[in-house]
């Protein structure tokens, strides 16, 4: 095959000199692709207001597509659950009659506990669901994960907030532009959430492994002491996710850490819940000295 | 059946490849708003494998530069840290440049081994800048390296089509 035309501009100075500072400004591009990876890396969220100008304009269009494929994907699904309907109904009036004793034992447990947190005046922060809105695309080319949710500072969605949908914890955002925002989700090899084991409150650290699990570690103990089918919640811990949401469950232990299949799908959410800081930062105390004292001027 | 002669003295027709290749690779880079959210990287980066289907095909429809700018853009859509594609993409473009100053003769098949090691490259080399070491990314990051390395020739032949407006000698 022959060679395709190539750059070579020929015997004009002007055209050769041109070539040679078009090299000059690429090879100064790279360096400056480079200096800007250094600055990345130190503080990652320095280019988010360029990434959400982006995202404003590119979350619209996930938005639609996104429409368009649950749509579509809804089809085989509603033609399937017509013809699973009938047994679902029957196998759900059994079930009702056999839950119907435990709840009333739990609606008896709820007043008693009700009473006992009076008695105590325990004050609890209430989560307060800030918008539900939908993840509309992610970083699916990227070894990062990230998701874009289509709703942002307008709809009061800030920096830091815990995302979450019905099953568990998804991730938290992590930029805020005006209608779109970046949702760093939990299985991110970056993201770390304070946890601690549903039933007996054992703590521990939770970090994404990148592949879709999550990798869980103990706080305290120096031997793993997770058990596959663990379930792991928030544990409040930090008060940036409120405590008792869903996280995962244990599949595998090995030597001193175990690995986690997340509680909830964000590719299958419907909708994400965009949560309230459980406990913001308190303001700072104030100074007991003013620091800048206006000195008396010497004479 | 007219002959196709160019008058003396008249500049040929602008090729469209010249503003057709950047605006097509910055549209592949677009890709990554396919509506679904991932939990491994599995979309090629398509961007990249535009970029290296016009400059195994038409070096001449490139700027030297441009990749940068490309890459920036595709960093600001990607999720990467912004620069990595803009430095590994140049880098990419000056080792083609280099390598095009060796093997000057290629076939398709040499092309393809390049565009492959290329892709590779960049996705190993963006997976150190993205995440650390730690992370358990590699075999999802093998896959897909092998699936852009075999979407090369998809990608080569979607340039051609863009640049058939040019009488091939």
């Amino acid at each position: 095959m022959a060679p395709p035309r190539n750059r070579r501009p020929g015997f004009s100075r002007r055209a050769q000199y041109g070539l040679f500072f078009s090299y000059v400004a690429a090879i100064g591009l790279t360096l400056i692709g480079g200096g800007l990876v250094l600055v990345s890396r130190y503080n990652p969220h320095l280019f988010s207001a360029l990434r959400s100008t982006v995202a404003e304009v590119t979350t619209p269009v996930s938005s639609g597509l996104d429409s368009v494929r649950r749509g579509i994907g809804s089809v085989p699904e509603a033609i399937g659950s017509y013809f699973g309907v009938r047994g679902e109904n029957a196998r759900l009036k059994r079930q009702i009659e056999a839950e119907h004793a435990a709840l009333q034992r739990a609606l008896g447990l709820e007043r008693e506990n009700q009473r006992l947190r009076l008695l105590l005046k325990a004050r609890d922060a209430t989560p307060e669901t800030i918008v539900v809105a939908r993840l509309v695309n992610s970083s699916a080319s990227s070894t990062r994960r990230y998701a874009t949710l289509n709703a942002g500072s307008w709809q009061r969605v800030a920096q830091g907030q815990p995302v979450r949908d019905g099953a568990g914890l998804i991730g938290q955002v992590v930029e805020a532009g005006p209608n779109a925002a970046r949702v760093l989700l939990i299985s991110d090899p970056d993201s770390t959430i304070p946890v601690r084991r549903a039933n007996d409150g054992l703590p521990a650290i939770v970090t994404g492994r990148g592949d879709g699990t999550l990798d869980v570690r103990a706080a305290n103990a120096a031997a793993n002491p997770f058990r596959p089918g663990d379930l792991l919640v928030t544990s409040g811990t930090g008060g940036v996710f409120p405590p008792n949401i869903p996280l995962g469950r244990i599949t595998q232990t090995g030597r001193d850490n175990a690995v986690a299949t997340p509680a909830s799908n964000p590719d299958m959410a419907d909708f994400v819940m965009v949560l309230r800081v459980f406990l913001p930062e308190p303001a700072p105390p104030p100074q007991p000295f003013p620091t800048a004292t206006p000195k008396p001027k010497a004479k | 059946m007219a002959l196709d002669l160019q008058p003396l003295g008249v500049p040929p027709p602008r090729p469209r490849a010249r503003w057709l290749a950047p605006l097509s690779i910055a549209l592949a880079s677009l890709l990554t708003i396919v509506p679904v959210v991932a939990t491994v990287p599995f979309l090629p980066p398509f961007g990249l494998l535009m970029l290296l289907g016009w400059r195994m095909m038409r070096p001449d429809a490139l700027r030297v530069w441009v990749a940068a700018p490309l890459g920036l853009f595709d960093d600001l859509l990607s999720g990467q840290p912004v620069g990595s594609a803009m430095f590994l993409w140049m880098a990419c473009m000056l080792i083609v440049d280099v390598l095009e100053t060796r093997i000057v003769w290629r076939n398709f098949w040499q092309d393809w081994l390049i565009a492959a090691g290329a892709t590779g490259f960049v996705l190993i080399a963006g997976r150190f800048i993205a995440s650390p070491i730690s992370a358990k990314v590699d075999a999802a990051l093998l896959l897909q390296a092998g699936a852009s390395a075999m979407l090369f020739p998809l990608a080569s032949r979607l340039c051609a089509w863009l640049d058939r407006d040019v009488v091939k000698a």
